[in-house]
């Protein structure tokens, strides 16, 4: 079962600076530990020690957040896609990226 | 009673407005709650409205002083004119990617400007604001991602009108930025409405919004509680840009990107309903009109070209 997963900028240092990637599972929980055999350390980012989805960060299956879907429990399926993204305020990540960094993306 | 003593006082009251072409059938309508329509033109007036007359009744505020906002636009231009009503200065910091029309209106309401770096959005916003304020004890900054009175004026204000004017409301979407819209109306509507479902929209933007920063430092506001909402959909430029574009040509309605994505959520639980055979009235929100954001480009030609203009701007 292949899910397209969209990595996020800050995080694409893990997957060789792929902006998606495919991984296999029927919950986030089973997709999120077949993303970090592939790519080692990514799960540690996104979940904490004790288990649970980082404050910090947002997961949607299909442009939904999947902690109103059960959250790591959330079921996938065939040819869904899954989006990680910082957690933002009215549109951002705090702590400010500064301008230059702006270019080098843009 | 369409008369009042002054123009903070015509504030709120907004027309709720059906659209027939839109809603999926007779038994699962979709409603607009015309936020546009305020003194100046966003959703945002009540809550600035509220935030200064709560703090000028708990002493914290008086004429002459100064407030501090970190603001992308619509809570700037609101607090600017009610600073202006009241007799305050109003020091706003705000990224320098947000859309000219913005800018020359907060000017013009006689607002000073400090401008953040546009990589990190808001929240870098909110940051420098926040150090200022540390420069600057006697400035006071009211903080609408943290202020109780924003979800306030909400649950105070908004809610009630839904809920005259929709007894049968079952679903109730808007955007999601402070979260205050959310929050206050979300709270009212589940003490009063059994089932009701609260469902946020949230903007994603471009990837240069998101910045390079550490997952660690990111920021969820203050006013936000999970347990109020019920669903909660992340939508992209081009679904934005195509629902806004899809309001005006089949329902009439200008407004601006953010309700675009407002009414993208609302139409998948709307078409939801419908394919479930459940009766639905869902109510969204239109935060503003097209006007400030005119200078875009993004209301014509084609999706791509409309995503492109919009890319690395702030358009919620």
């Amino acid at each position: 079962m292949a899910i397209e997963v969209r990595v996020p900028t800050i995080l694409r240092s893990y997957t060789d600076g792929q902006r998606a990637v495919e991984a296999a599972g029927d919950t986030i929980a089973e997709l999120l530990t077949d993303l970090d055999a592939k790519f080692p350390g990514l799960r540690a980012r996104l979940i904490t020690d004790d288990g649970a989805l980082h404050r910090f960060v947002n997961v949607y299956v299909n442009d939904e957040d999947v902690r109103f879907l059960g959250a790591l429990d959330a079921k996938l399926g065939d040819g869904d896609t899954v989006t990680i993204l910082p957690a933002v305020a009215g549109g951002a990540v705090a702590g400010g990226a500064v301008a230059g960094g702006a270019a080098a993306l843009s | 009673m369409a008369r009042f003593d002054s123009l903070l006082d015509a504030c709120g009251g907004t027309p709720l407005v059906g659209l027939p072409r839109l809603s999926p059938s007779s038994d699962v309508r979709l409603w607009a709650k015309l936020e546009d329509r305020n003194p100046t033109g966003s959703v945002k007036d009540r809550p600035a409205v509220w935030m200064i007359r709560a703090a000028e009744a708990a002493g914290q505020i008086r004429p002459g002083d100064t407030i501090l906002e970190p603001t992308s636009g619509n809570t700037g231009i609101a607090l600017a004119m009610v600073a202006k009503l009241r007799g305050y200065r109003l020091v706003c910091v705000m990224p320098e990617n947000v859309s000219a029309e913005r800018i020359q209106l907060l000017r013009m309401y006689g607002a000073e400007i400090i401008f953040s770096p546009a990589a990190g959005g808001s929240n870098v916003a909110v940051a420098m604001a926040r150090q200022i304020a540390t420069e600057h004890p006697d400035w006071v900054m009211l903080n609408q991602y943290a202020n109780e009175g924003n979800a306030r004026a909400h649950y105070e204000t908004t809610g009630p009108e839904l809920l005259r004017d929709l007894p049968t409301i079952t679903h109730f979407v808007a955007g999601l930025g402070t979260t205050g819209t959310l929050m206050g109306v979300g709270r009212f509507l589940r003490e009063k409405v059994e089932g009701i479902e609260i469902v946020a929209a949230e903007p994603r933007y471009g990837e240069l919004v998101y910045g390079l920063r550490n997952i660690d430092e990111g920021y969820v506001p203050e006013l936000y509680d999970a347990t109020v909402l019920t669903r909660r959909f992340s939508v992209g430029t081009r679904d934005a840009v195509l629902r806004t574009r899809q309001l005006v040509e089949v329902e009439g309605l200008f407004v601006g990107f953010s309700t675009g994505a407002v009414l993208h959520a609302a139409l998948a639980v709307a078409h939801e309903a419908a394919k479930a055979g459940k009766r639905a009235d869902v109510a969204f929100v239109v935060a503003d009109g097209g006007w400030k954001y005119l200078s875009t480009g993004a209301y014509g030609g084609t999706l791509s070209d409309a995503e492109g203009a919009l890319d690395g701007q702030l358009w919620a």
